[in-house]
């Protein structure tokens, strides 16, 4: 029989307001198993938490139940000190009967008794509680960062800072991702190269720092402290230690194809960096376009490469490594608009995205710098943007609201006054949003002293007529019909989630909402934490958001990522399932329940008759489990069973409450 | 320890066993807790890591023990702590509801529920909701057995 000792709290008046404490305690005494009980105004004070340690001890308790608030607020606590009184903590069950029973309840009725039931229900389930033990596990100090934007270097850098080796991972051949593209930044017009590619150089050249560019993330096991991580580093076809960057391979190469880097606006050789100011300054082959790959016969870049660099016979080849914190920063894609077929996107070369316009203002873009009609060549006289094409549409669209284009649109219209000054903008919205430090001033500043025309309402049609786009579209404010002889049209186009992204969290361990968008932990507290320990979330891959944001939130999992590196050792879970092996059958559902890969199959040896017989059973890697029981619900033979939680305990709670009094 | 036998069932007031996730719908208790939103005193919370804990027989013991309802709480589908728990748990559950009705059992005295942890007033609402129902379909005398409480 154990020896139970029952405490109540009476949490001032917030419990013993609604609940009897002088019946309760009375009721308790009687429970199976309870030598001892008390009461006390607040058991989470020292005094409460001193009275609970002093009677373990007078009465040699070795069971605990404490009735107070919810163990989601205090069972850390009263844990703690029962292992201060040499009681393992997980001998102690919180009954909830603040959150649960006193705070919802009207009166003493209501509440006495259920107070009664659920300490019943406690001390029936403390009876059949057993010491635990933490699993302890070991911190890989090392980080993976997913993603070389501007999110991911700046969290890199953070990490790195802080003593911890980290890696790059990125997809494209260069780190710098969409802020690379970017020509300004607003609020301030700073260069968006000449504020992002000193931090590219730096994460490039510091010692902590490992890029691993033109890779992907194939497989990722393990948990936090310890992530075992596939990466596919796709071949180059250079050899990075040789290549000096010197750019003769792709001034020579004679095959073309259409440059990501541009949004499709320009070519890029087929041997390549995808940016002038590309980090690192190596170029890949692209297969599909190359001449030698695809017919045998070139090899121009093999022959004029000064270094002998050129290697074509490079596989893809998969880094394995393990780390201790992961950061997911994928950043974010453009929606296409062609499903919105009223605006003729893809069908007249003079109607763009925001992107692809902000390309035309880049010297190294591909008009070289001059806003121009890509349809004549001829600089434009009337451009309209055309807000939330995308966003905010219930119906065809997305939901929310893409955070970004109201800003890059009033920059665009200054940056194309300032190098057209006979140009004209229009911007027809739905609402101008600039919640920002300075974005609400320089939005007023694209319409006041910029000239640009700010039209509330939407449009119904574009097309060409002669020379021009017509735009046809309400100004809902004046009520009237608009009809705009443009010369070029640009398109807010929704920010959306990688499409890739549901598989990439399906790989790591993390979900995604439902515009696949990665989920944080909690939408206020927990802003850069996922569900799964260890794994970080930074910049667009979480929701649209402009770069401040995006560094700050960086910086914010950088940190989190620090905190975990810094720890010798992390305690894992303690409610873990384990396996009794007798009675295990071997049919394995619940190796196809268990999220984490936890339970794994296992050849054991039995003496059968007078020989020995080999089965299968399940076997639970303790380290791996995080105890969320979905094994031993489905497991047949109740073979399975999850320590804190057993089958058995959580009967005899429903026993004790159905007792109800 | 008392002898009484459960009076739910013998006419008064009803039993409701509810059985939540440690993640989203305990938690939205103790928000309806902390927002003194009130519901009645006839619902008894167990608190469960994941509802794809729940194995059906904590249920059929509840209703054998004479609890007159028996409500699962668990994270929105997609949601889960566990990432995939309540989708084994949905799955199960509802064939356990289809298995019940199939037994003779009124298949309403059984509910599962999505609860969030900032649904603190959805919580009160499903709990207020299920003891409405149960009262109105009376005690549960099917499943309830009369022996147990003999022994008790």
């Amino acid at each position: 029989m154990p020896r139970t000792g029952v405490f109540l709290c009476h949490c001032g008046s917030n419990i013993a307001g609604t609940v009897n404490i002088d019946q309760t305690i009375e009721a308790s005494r009687n429970f199976p198993g309870v030598v001892h009980v008390d009461e006390y105004r607040y058991l989470c004070s020292e005094m409460g938490q001193d009275i609970i340690k002093k009677a373990i001890e007078d009465n040699n308790l070795d069971r605990v139940v404490v009735g107070t608030c919810s163990p989601r607020m205090h069972e850390n606590t009263f844990r703690k000190a029962a292992a201060e009184a040499g009681l393992n903590p997980y001998l102690l069950e919180v009954a909830n009967i603040r959150e649960h029973c006193s705070w919802v309840h009207k009166d003493m009725e209501e509440g006495t008794p259920k107070a009664i039931a659920l300490l019943r229900a406690a001390a029936a389930k403390v009876a059949l509680n057993e010491a635990l033990e933490a699993p302890k596990l070991e911190v890989e100090k090392r980080a993976l960062v997913i993603g070389g934007g501007i999110a991911g270097i700046q969290a890199a850098l953070d990490i790195a800072e802080a003593g911890y080796p980290v890696d790059i991972v990125e997809r494209e051949p260069s780190i710098g991702g969409r802020m690379a593209q970017l020509e300004k930044t607003f609020p301030t017009l700073d260069c968006s190269a000449c504020i992002l590619t000193p931090k590219m150089v730096e994460a490039a050249q510091h010692p902590n720092i490992n890029l691993i560019t033109y890779a992907e993330v194939e497989e990722v096991n393990g948990f936090v402290g310890q992530f075992d991580v596939k990466i596919k580093q796709k071949a180059r076809y250079v050899d990075p230690v040789k290549c000096t960057g010197c750019g003769i391979c792709w001034e020579k190469c004679p095959a073309k194809a259409p440059s990501e880097f541009e949004m499709g606006l320009a070519k890029r050789k087929s041997i390549y960096v995808p940016f002038a100011q590309a980090v690192p300054m190596v170029p890949v082959i692209d297969k599909e376009t190359c001449l030698y790959f695809r017919k045998g016969r070139c090899q121009i870049c093999e022959k004029e490469c000064p270094p002998q660099a050129i290697d074509y016979e490079q596989q893809d080849e998969i880094i394995e490594r393990r780390y201790g914190a992961i950061v997911v920063a994928t950043g974010f894609d453009q929606m296409d608009p062609s499903i919105y077929g009223e605006y003729g996107y893809g069908q007249h070369p003079d109607i763009l995205t925001g992107l692809e316009f902000e390309r035309l203002f880049n010297a190294s873009g591909p008009t070289g710098g001059k806003v121009v009609r890509l349809s004549d060549g001829k600089p434009p006289k009337k451009v309209v943007f055309i807000q939330c094409v995308g966003s905010r549409d219930k119906a065809r669209g997305m939901n929310y609201c893409s955070k970004i284009c109201c800003m890059f649109t009033a920059k665009q219209a200054i940056l194309l006054k300032e190098k057209l000054p006979d140009a004209k903008s229009y911007v027809f919205y739905i609402d101008v949003r600039t919640a920002g430090k300075g974005y609400e001033e320089f939005q007023r500043r694209a319409a006041e002293e910029y000239d640009v025309a700010y039209l509330r309402g939407q449009v119904g049609k574009i097309f060409p007529e002669g020379d021009h786009l017509v735009v046809h579209g309400v100004d809902s404010l004046s009520g009237k019909v608009v009809d705009i002889k443009a010369d070029m049209v640009v398109l807010s186009a929704a920010s959306i989630a990688r499409a890739d992204a549901p598989e990439l969290g399906r790989k790591i361990g993390i979900n995604t909402d439902s515009y696949n968008f990665f989920n944080e932990a909690h939408p206020k507290l927990k802003p850069v934490e996922t569900h799964t320990a260890g794994i970080f979330i930074a910049g667009a891959c979480q929701t649209p958001k402009d770069i401040p944001d995006t560094v700050a939130q960086a910086s914010a999992a950088a940190v989190k990522a620090v905190g975990l590196l810094s720890k010798e050792m992390l305690q894992g879970e303690a409610c873990t399932a384990e396996v009794d092996e007798a009675e295990c059958s071997g049919c394995l559902h619940c190796v196809a329940v268990c999220p984490y890969t936890a339970i794994d199959a296992k050849e054991i040896e039995e003496r059968y008759g007078d020989g020995t017989l080999k089965r299968t059973v399940a076997e639970v890697n303790p380290a791996l489990c995080q105890g969320c029981g979905s094994c031993s619900a489905i497991c047949r033979s109740g073979s399975i069973n999850q320590k804190g939680f057993s089958n058995e305990q959580i009967l005899a709670e429903v026993d004790a409450i159905c007792l109800q009094r | 320890m008392s002898t009484a036998v459960n009076e739910t069932s013998a006419g008064k007031e009803p039993l409701i066993v509810s059985f939540c996730c440690n993640w989203c719908s305990y938690a939205g208790g103790d928000l309806a807790g902390t927002s003194r939103m009130s519901y009645p005193a006839n619902v008894k919370v167990i608190r469960v890591p994941c509802s794809g804990r729940i194995n059906p027989m904590f249920i059929l013991r509840a209703f054998q023990r004479g609890a007159d309802g028996v409500l699962v709480a668990g994270c929105h589908p997609g949601d889960c702590h566990y990432s995939t728990g309540n989708y084994h748990g949905r799955r199960r559950l509802s064939a356990f509801k289809r298995l019940v009705e199939f037994a003779g059992f009124e298949p309403e005295r059984f509910e599962v529920r999505w609860i969030s942890s900032s649904e603190g007033d959805k919580f009160a609402e499903e709990m207020t909701a299920m003891t409405n129902k149960i009262k109105a379909l009376g005690p549960n005398r099917k499943m309830r057995d009369a022996r147990w409480q003999k022994i008790t």
